[in-house]
């Protein structure tokens, strides 16, 4: 458009940034979603209906969405205790700690199910005596909970560090002279602080369990409508060549994440609006 | 309410921050702590505060230990150079925390708590920012936002960290003056460090000059500068010539040439002469103490700088002299100090 004066900024590359960013995400992301997309019309709308409120569906679906939104609510929660100790304290073994904060990134997910089963498994370390108590981990829905947990906690634990680290001690400081007592110093002065990163947190490790496949197939034992996963729902209608099934409930679940990470990401942004950073 | 620091020692390390501080300050008074980085003066606001614990030596309130108490319970308004506003709270919001956080017994009912904040916001007149966040306000408007919220407990006394650092010049101009009116108004001891000597000069009753963790002078701002105690003080406040002498027998002697100086009482050996560059009387060459050649003149507000070679010795000092007073570069001139002071090295 050689109307228009170019307009000179102190950031140039706007349209070659914006360009790349707009054909890369259309190849790597939108492309292959789309397909989805369209490889699901091959249902009528009577024959998707059926498939998605098929009971095995809906119960696979309420398992893996269920569980995650479970397992990232203790990540939250446990995540934020595990930096609050590595941020805050100097002890010994710290950086040790801080590394195996990033084992469940990096560990191959079906070596970590493997793992998992041995130690919950009835005859495992932690399995046997937690069977003599009556609680059976393995093969329940309760181990596909722990696997979630195992794979998500790096992810809170590696958005919250930073944003921790970097809080001012003088707020702290200016709250105790100001009359606040310990309790009050952390509920309403840092977790406030930290809000937008523990939705961030809690975002991610959320969408990490309900994609997780590897870790969890392993613990699940995988009864259908107790213990079976939507992924692996997928990938046994694949098995069976039924695609266009396997495709509905890809659909469904590519939809309901997309509405819970977004509405996450808003309430993250209102958060953020609510302690713009100086 | 009175303080009093009592043989405060605190060392971070092997670094002595402060080493055995004794301070007394009157009740209702505004007093400045005035050094350079690293002399102990924010180290002593903070142990004052409770935010900093001495490895000895005593804090009194009131003639009442105040170590026993922490920062909580010491019922201490505290002002951060960086303001340390809540980032998430709106002003009305930071400024009620004090407030708020009070024990359910003694909490003031919401419509007092409103009345208090809106009373506050007055005081610093910033009622307008009210529903504002800190991140929208300008640096003077958050550190009187913070001095709001420090008043909002009804401190027994004020602490003052730096309060204007982080601002530009016009900004502490003004908050200068600000400050003074206010501490006239509310009446708190108040007690502010700086290691800027006009501001210290400028607001306070009375002025603590710090050095290496030790006290080198207490004094009204006219003491420390007409009447410094010791070289640090007189190096520090004000600006000064200081040429290295020796001292022997009464006479002053520069570079083994006697000077037309008597010394005073007790400094003997190597010593320093401090005048004040405004204390430099300029005459005919061979007229005064000192003779030298004008290496450059500078001319700025009422006053002109000229940078002068000492036959005397190798020094190169600056004096200022009246913009009336005709100075020609490589003009040979006498100086004869009106006031200078001798003090000891050491």
């Amino acid at each position: 458009m050689s109307v228009l004066a170019p307009r000179r900024s102190t950031l140039p590359g706007f349209g070659l940034t914006m360009g790349l960013t707009l054909t890369w995400l259309s190849l790597i992301v939108l492309i292959p979603l789309a397909g989805l997309f369209v490889r699901s019309t091959d249902l009528s709308l009577a024959q998707f209906w059926d498939i998605v409120t098929s009971r095995r569906t809906l119960s696979a679906l309420k398992i893996s969405f269920g569980l995650s939104f479970a397992a990232a609510l203790v990540n939250l929660v446990m995540g934020t205790i595990v930096v609050w100790a590595l941020v805050r304290y100097r002890f010994p073994g710290r950086r040790l700690f801080d590394a195996i904060v990033d084992v469940p990134f990096a560990l191959p997910t079906a070596v970590a199910g493997v793992a998992l089963t041995a130690l919950f498994a009835q005859k495992g370390w932690l399995g046997a005596p937690l069977a003599a108590l009556g609680i059976k981990v393995a093969f329940t829905p309760l181990g596909i909970f722990i696997a979630m947990i195992f794979i998500g906690i790096p992810f809170v634990v590696r958005t919250v560090q930073p944003v921790l680290i970097d809080l001012d001690p003088e707020i702290e400081e200016a709250a105790a002279s100001l009359g606040a007592s310990r309790w009050h110093i952390i509920t309403k002065v840092i977790l406030p602080s930290l809000t937008p990163a523990l939705l961030t947190g809690f975002a991610l490790a959320f969408a990490r369990a309900v994609g997780e496949y590897g870790s969890v197939i392993f613990i699940a034992g995988n009864l259908p409508n107790v213990s079976e996963i939507a992924p692996l729902l997928i990938v046994i209608r694949l098995s069976e060549f039924r695609y266009a099934d396997a495709t509905a409930i890809a659909v469904v679940m590519l939809v309901v994440a997309f509405v819970i990470i977004f509405a996450v990401n808003r309430l993250q942004r209102w958060a953020q609006a609510q302690a713009p950073s100086t | 309410m009175t303080i009093e620091a009592r043989g405060v020692v605190k060392t971070f390390g092997s670094f002595k921050a402060l080493d055995s501080v004794d301070l007394k300050v009157a009740n209702g008074e505004l007093l400045a702590l005035l050094g350079p980085s690293g002399s102990g003066k924010t180290t002593l606001l903070r142990i004052i505060a409770g935010l900093e614990w001495p490895d000895a030596g005593e804090i009194l309130f009131d003639g009442e230990n105040a170590l026993d108490r922490g920062a909580r319970e010491r019922h201490v308004g505290f002002v951060f150079q960086h303001y340390a506003l809540f980032r998430h709270m709106s002003v009305f919001e930071n400024v009620a925390f004090g407030l708020r956080v009070q024990p359910r017994s003694i909490r003031k009912s919401e419509a007092q708590i409103r009345a208090r904040v809106k009373e506050l916001l007055d005081l610093v007149q910033l009622d307008w920012l009210a529903d504002r966040y800190p991140s929208q306000l300008s640096g003077g408007q958050r550190q009187r936002i913070a001095l709001a919220r420090a008043l909002a407990i009804e401190p027994r006394i004020l602490l003052l960290d730096e309060p204007f650092g982080a601002l530009d010049a016009k900004v502490r101009k003004e908050l200068r003056q600000w400050l003074r009116t206010l501490h006239h108004s509310i009446n708190v001891t108040s007690i502010f460090v700086t290691h800027d000597q006009e501001e210290a000069l400028e607001v306070a009753h009375r002025v603590v000059v710090m050095d290496k963790g030790r006290i080198e002078q207490v004094g009204s701002p006219n003491d420390v500068y007409d009447a410094p105690a010791t070289a640090f003080v007189h190096g520090f406040i004000g600006e000064s010539i200081m040429l290295p002498v020796e001292v022997s027998g009464g006479a002053v002697h520069l570079n083994g040439r006697p000077l037309d100086l008597a010394a005073p009482g007790d400094a003997a050996g190597a010593s320093t002469l401090f005048v004040r560059r405004h204390d430099m009387v300029i005459g005919p060459a061979g007229s005064g103490t000192l003779d030298g050649a004008i290496t450059h003149v500078r001319s700025f507000g009422p006053v002109q700088r000229a940078e002068i070679a000492l036959t005397e010795s190798s020094a190169i000092i600056e004096i200022d002299a009246p913009r009336d007073r005709e100075l020609k570069i490589g003009d040979r001139i006498g100086l004869k100090p009106r006031h200078y002071r001798i003090f000891a090295s050491g």
